[in-house]
């Protein structure tokens, strides 16, 4: 197997792992740390398709993952200020159950 | 104390089964790529010289995307709204372990690391660098204040502090619009001076960037201060 693929797969484990957390966590923070898990394993499979071009690695995928970098950065950032609001209104970082 | 959670095994074996599946066919997705591809490489090179910069990455991103990078701006910015709209800022100043060591450090860590900030950002132009790294660094260079000295900073939503938070896209904008008058289309720079100009939007980036991944740390919106 080609070094770009194995490096490719890890992203992939990454990105299945934080969408397991995404899904069954309930506490806030640790969804918002799943979904950073998940960019994660995104901009590791971009960057590692990247070194399909040869010796010098393509840099459009690189240039997007530094634009998805600063855009995860600022989403991470309103959501952890979202999460101390919810705290604050509802007495513990989770979203309300529907009671039904 | 928290309620202990309910445990529910159903939703356990059905989101790993999802996750799986997403798993999987990422898997076979990855596969099935061919294992050589030059993607948009050979483009970017043979478009370089245009660019005004010898970066293959600062000239995709400022130049030829140089869409994306402009409304990755206003999402910085729009986060920041976001963030400030909340509610107020709270500094927790009771957690702040302060002591010679933290002091002394920070002193001479903070201007090692604006000075870094400058560097790399002017690397961009040629090597692997730019406004992103270098407003990373000032971010971090900014936070540390804000955690060892939140009084140095002295955080106040003055008229300054917000023409350096919008200078970044604003700046951006006002170039990427004003070739329009000129004949051209929307963000394409003429050639001769591209380079300069690249500089230009980086360097009022770079502050913007910094400050508001700063501000963002902090949290929410600081309280109304004087002018200047």
């Amino acid at each position: 197997m080609s070094q770009y693929l194995w490096y490719a797969l890890v992203g992939t484990g990454l990105f299945s792992i934080g969408l397991l957390g995404l899904i069954l966590q309930r506490h806030l923070l640790r969804r918002v740390l799943a979904l950073n898990v998940m960019g994660t394993g995104v901009f590791l499979i971009f960057v590692a398709l990247a070194r399909r071009a040869g010796t010098l690695p393509d840099p459009v995928p690189h240039a997007m993952v530094l634009t998805g970098l600063v855009v995860s950065v600022s989403a991470t950032a309103l959501g952890l200020v979202l999460i101390g609001r919810v705290q604050r209104l509802h007495g513990r970082p989770e979203l309300p159950e529907d009671e039904s | 104390m928290m309620a202990p959670e309910r445990f529910r095994p159903l939703a356990g074996v059905l989101a790993a089964l999802l996750v799986t599946g997403v798993g999987g066919m990422l898997v076979w997705a990855l596969r099935s790529l061919p294992p050589e591809a030059s993607g948009l490489s050979a483009q970017v090179r043979e478009r370089l010289p245009e660019s005004g910069v010898r970066a293959e990455v600062t000239a995709v991103l400022l130049n030829f995307r140089g869409y994306d990078t402009l409304l990755e701006m206003a999402v910085l910015l729009a986060a920041l709204l976001g963030a400030w709209h909340l509610g107020p800022l709270r500094l927790s100043r009771g957690e702040v372990s302060r002591g010679p060591v933290m002091e002394s450090l920070v002193r001479f860590l903070v201007p090692a690391m604006v000075l870094v900030t400058g560097y790399v950002l002017w690397r961009g132009s040629h090597a692997a660098g730019g406004a992103f790294q270098a407003g990373a660094l000032l971010a971090g260079a900014g936070v540390l204040l804000l955690v060892v000295r939140p009084d140095a900073l002295a955080l106040r939503d003055r008229q300054g502090l917000r023409v350096l938070l919008v200078a970044g896209p604003a700046l951006f904008a006002l170039v990427a619009g004003s070739v329009l008058f000129a004949g051209r289309a929307l963000l394409e720079y003429p050639p001769e001076h591209s380079g300069s100009l690249i500089l230009l939007i980086e360097a009022a980036s770079t502050l913007s960037i910094g400050i508001t991944l700063t501000l963002l740390f902090a949290g929410g919106r600081p309280r109304r201060g004087g002018g200047g």
